[in-house]
């Protein structure tokens, strides 16, 4: 039989507030246990949250980001269940109504196709600590800094019908919370979660079938191969006869499989209720007319931008805009008047190949938009060639000083005087008689060898176009 | 001195005829001397009181005091106080120290108040006897086999055995109108928002609200002054500024007119009914006008108040855990063992009852059924007193169905123990300002009579309140043990 695959995904964004939804407890990741967790935090008798503004603009961004309806009235309700990482005995969350509803985005898969794939909602809601059960022999330890921590849940509609499908959705998401700079995107630290609810149907059917969630999966590449496993697992039970419970698995990177977390028996009953410390949030029309005032450039947008503005192909204006710092680091340079094609190139390239090497974001370079454009500056304006411009730029990176400062030193400034180029030529020319017969004589070909000698007379300092145009010239007589 | 009104007090006080130091050490020998028979206190606080006092003395001395400094004041032990214990009643905060002042405390200390103590109180507030307490019951000083109400009955006594000039309290459902009444004394519920919540140990967040007790509406309209106004701590709290109330205490009451919901006479115990309708021909004789007035939905008022109340404190009780504060059964052996021990010992009875009411009405397929159709009745009550409020600028009517009970008679019978808070409930649900002031006598024992007015408008429930007291002398009667 054949069988249809369908996903919903439930992503996580930690929102990059400075300090947390209900307290003035800082956000920042990795500090010393419990140093970033107040009264509040702790959920001391007596004490009361207060609801951070700046979250609440932030899922605005996001919900005109993502072609949502905007809920004027939202509310928060309390999600009840034990355990010693959540200090209240509940989570406030938004459960009833959500301050973004139904929206949608758009996703270009591998084929170049777009497909649309719906949000049901977004909502906000506090992260709960985190338990340490392998810090201490025998015991467990509770680390209370991130619980309150902002968090905007997006819940997509089963819309997703391969893995593929799935982490293109999610790069977009990606890309998108991280573009409306609402989100750091760190999925190693835990700022951009996924969960999926998997299912399989026989193709053709138009009931979906029973769905497995799966947690923690918080890459890319796991959320495929999750998929992947999940879906096999599924379908083999399927075609042996078995059925899909609905439960909650849990994904191990290490053995790559999904095991069971809970079953839908075994679920919480969360009994959400309305937060009375909490007042309903209102989103007025001079907080919509503020956030649409702040939206920046979104990334269709900045892709079409790129390639009408800078003439860059659709694949160059694509990877140009995959990220908000990275567009930004393209246009730098092109704005310090370097040609974009050019730019784009070497971004994609050398750039590129060496920020993946050392693991550093754009925003971390090593080297900025400026000592890019003042090496691709000399490329352009015929210093040195492409091929040097290369040993120049690890120069660069490896810390030996600015684009000049290094062609100086290492004496890479090409040779452009025509004088000297001819000398070489006329030398190799005379050297060479009996080439230089046959040459004439209709082998082509040689015309390699004239360059190769020229080349190598010059130390390969020479400016490859000039020097082709002069031998051209002198070879013919 | 004792016997003085806040305004005397704070004459003599500022005028130097006697000392903070001298008129806290008055209460404090007084309540030496009472306290081991009334248990109105949870924590003493001597020592910190006489240096509050001198520091108090000081400030006079430095003219840089306020109506209010130097005067004593009890803070309900579900206040938290930093750096003394706050145990909420409870067993599961016997050995609770906050870190933080609650808002109410906070205000006090700016206003120079000197804290005497803490007051005993039902446990986590959830009872109307004081019989709940972790601490054992207070007794009322009218009759010391006799409970004071509750929650906030160690408050009550204290007042009413004249331990202290005022004291704070809180009420979720009756919980300072009822003690009040029980005790001969005058307390006041200002409207839910009005004086913030934050560092009051929730019990339901969506009615519970401080408030004072004292002697006269005279003297809880000079010290809501001092703590009434917005928190930015507690988002429940209304930015709305906070009016002088003085200014308005003895406005005449000629064309206001007072409204008798006839729902809270219906049944009521007839010397009772005699009492406040004599208070309210007392009103009447002021120049207020007396309608009768219905409240349709008010009889829902209780099963309404304990759906939601237990619900709100099934979570609100959730952090007590034993995992970061409060108290933790000796040697868990797992976590769940550590939950259900800890919980298990940590609370008392009354409080396991509420918590597991309202885990039931929240739960998956009851959370419609009882949760949400007691939140739409709840605003059919409150609309009940939106319209009431439509031709009358307040209303008039007991505060509990009968006076003081035996320590021990309801105790066993949740239910009827329930229903003695049957008038004061409707105005929780609704958010508005009380007051219940002593009315006279039944049976040597004092009745409460209760006025209620719209939202965020304590001026004119003051307003009436003072008037009445001016020319009755209830509220000036005192216990002959006490005295």
């Amino acid at each position: 039989m054949n069988w249809e695959i369908v996903i919903g995904l439930e992503v996580h964004t930690q929102l990059k507030t400075a300090t947390k939804i209900f307290s003035g407890s800082a956000t920042a990741y990795g500090a010393e246990p419990n140093t970033q967790a107040n009264s509040v935090d702790l959920a001391f008798p007596g004490v009361l949250p207060v609801l951070n503004q700046t979250a609440v603009e932030m899922a605005l961004k996001f919900g005109l980001a993502a072609n949502a309806n905007i809920n004027h009235l939202s509310a928060f309700d309390r999600k009840l269940y034990f355990y010693p990482d959540l200090p209240k005995g509940y989570q406030i969350s938004q459960f009833h109504i959500p301050i973004v509803g139904a929206g949608f985005l758009d996703i270009e898969l591998d084929d170049g196709q777009h497909k649309r794939i719906g949000i049901t909602r977004a909502h906000l809601e506090e992260d709960a600590g985190k338990s340490l059960h392998d810090v201490y022999d025998g015991m467990s330890g509770i680390d209370l800094n991130r619980a309150g921590t902002p968090l905007l849940e997006i819940v997509s509609e089963p819309d997703m019908r391969s893995a593929a499908e799935a982490v293109a959705y999610l790069k977009t998401l990606h890309s998108l919370v991280t573009y409306l700079d609402i989100c750091d995107g760190n999925m190693q630290e835990g700022s951009f979660r996924c969960d999926a609810n998997v299912s399989v149907r026989p193709m053709g059917s138009s009931t979906l079938g029973t769905r497995a969630e799966i947690k923690n999966v918080n890459s890319f590449r796991y959320v495929e191969k999750a998929i992947h496993y999940e879906v096999e697992r599924q379908i083999d039970l399927l075609e042996s006869g078995g059925i899909v419970k609905q439960e909650t698995r849990l994904y191990d990177s290490v053995t790559n499989t999904t095991r069971s977390m809970r079953s839908k028996e075994e679920a919480n009953d969360y009994r959400y209720f309305p937060d009375p410390d909490l007042l309903m949030v209102h989103v007025t029309d001079a907080m919509l007319k503020e956030a649409i005032a702040s939206m920046p450039e979104l990334p269709n947008a900045k892709q079409q931008r790129f390639q009408s503005q800078y003439g860059l192909s659709a694949y160059d204006a694509k990877v140009m805009s995959a990220s908000r710092a990275l567009g930004d680091y393209f246009e730098q340079v092109v704005a310090m008047g370097v040609n974009a094609k050019l730019a784009a190139n070497w971004v994609m390239g050398d750039l590129a190949a060496n920020l993946n090497k050392h693991l550093l974001a754009i925003g971390e370079s090593i080297i900025d938009a400026a000592a890019l454009a003042a090496l691709l500056t000399r490329i352009e304006d015929n210093t040195i060639s492409g091929k040097t411009a290369k040993i120049v730029f690890e120069a660069m990176w490896a810390g030996e000083g600015s684009a000049d400062q290094i062609i100086e030193t290492r004496g890479f400034k090409q040779v452009s005087d025509t004088g000297a180029l001819e000398k070489i030529i006329d030398d190799i020319i005379a050297a060479n008689p009996g080439q230089l017969a046959e040459y004439r004589g209709g082998k082509d070909k040689l015309f390699g060898f004239f360059i190769g000698l020229a080349m190598k007379a010059s130390k390969g300092q020479a400016n490859p176009q000039q020097l082709n145009d002069l031998l051209k010239q002198k070879l013919a007589g | 001195m004792h016997t003085k009104t806040l305004r005397e007090l704070s004459h003599a006080l500022h005028h130097k005829h006697i000392s903070s130091v001298e008129l806290t050490s008055h209460y404090l020998q007084r309540i030496a001397r009472f306290e081991p028979e009334l248990n109105s206190f949870i924590t003493l606080n001597p020592d910190a009181a006489l240096l509050a006092a001198k520091a108090a003395d000081q400030a006079i001395h430095a003219q840089t005091h306020g109506p209010l400094t130097g005067i004593p004041i009890v803070q309900k032990d579900i206040f938290c106080t930093d750096g003394i214990k706050t145990t909420c009643g409870s067993k599961m905060l016997a050995n609770f120290i906050a870190p933080y002042d609650a808002t109410v405390v906070e205000k006090c200390h700016q206003a120079g108040l000197v804290m005497l103590g803490k007051s005993n109180m039902d446990e986590f507030a959830m009872g109307s006897s004081n019989e709940t307490s972790f601490y054992g019951s207070v007794k009322n000083p009218w009759d010391l086999s006799r409970v004071p109400g509750g929650s906030s009955g160690g408050s009550a006594a204290i007042i009413a055995a004249r331990l202290s000039p005022l004291a704070t309290a809180t009420d979720t459902g009756g919980s300072i109108r009822q003690p009040a009444a029980f005790c001969g004394i005058s307390g006041l519920k200002p409207s839910y928002g009005r004086v913030s919540r934050f560092g009051m140990i929730a019990f339901a967040s969506s009615m519970d609200q401080a408030g004072l007790m004292a002697n006269s509406a005279e003297d809880i309209a000079l010290t809501l002054q001092a703590i009434a106004g917005f928190d930015p701590r507690d988002s429940t709290s209304v930015n709305q500024p906070v009016p002088d109330y003085l200014a308005t205490l003895n406005q005449d009451l000629t064309g206001k007119t007072i409204g008798l919901p006839k729902e809270f006479f219906a049944g009521l115990d007839s010397d009772i009914a005699t009492l406040i309708m004599d208070g309210a021909k007392e009103l009447e004789k002021l120049g207020a006008r007396l309608i009768e007035v219905s409240l349709p939905h008010v009889h829902l008022s209780v099963p309404v108040y304990y759906v939601i109340a237990p619900a709100e404190c099934s979570a609100n009780l959730a952090r007590y855990d034993g995992v970061r504060f409060g108290h933790r059964c000796s040697d868990p052996k797992d976590l769940l063992d550590l939950y259900q021990r800890s919980r298990a010992e940590g609370f008392g009875a009354e409080v396991k009852r509420r918590i597991m009411v309202g885990t039931h009405v929240l739960s998956a397929g009851c959370y419609e059924d009882y949760f949400v159709k007691a939140q739409r009745v709840r605003r059919l009550i409150a609309n009940d007193f939106h319209s009431a409020f439509q031709s009358v600028d307040a209303l008039l009517g007991p505060t509990a169905p009968g006076t003081a009970f035996k320590l021990g008679e309801k105790a066993f019978d949740p239910v009827s123990m329930y229903l003695s808070d049957i008038y004061t409930i409707a105005t929780n649900l609704a958010g508005l300002p009380g007051i219940s002031i002593p009315a006279g006598f039944h049976k040597g024992l004092p009745v409460g009579l209760q006025l209620t007015t719209r939202n965020f408008d304590e001026a004119t429930l003051l307003n009436i309140a003072h008037r009445y007291q001016h020319v009755t002398a209830w509220h000036k009667a005192m216990p002959e043990y006490v005295a």
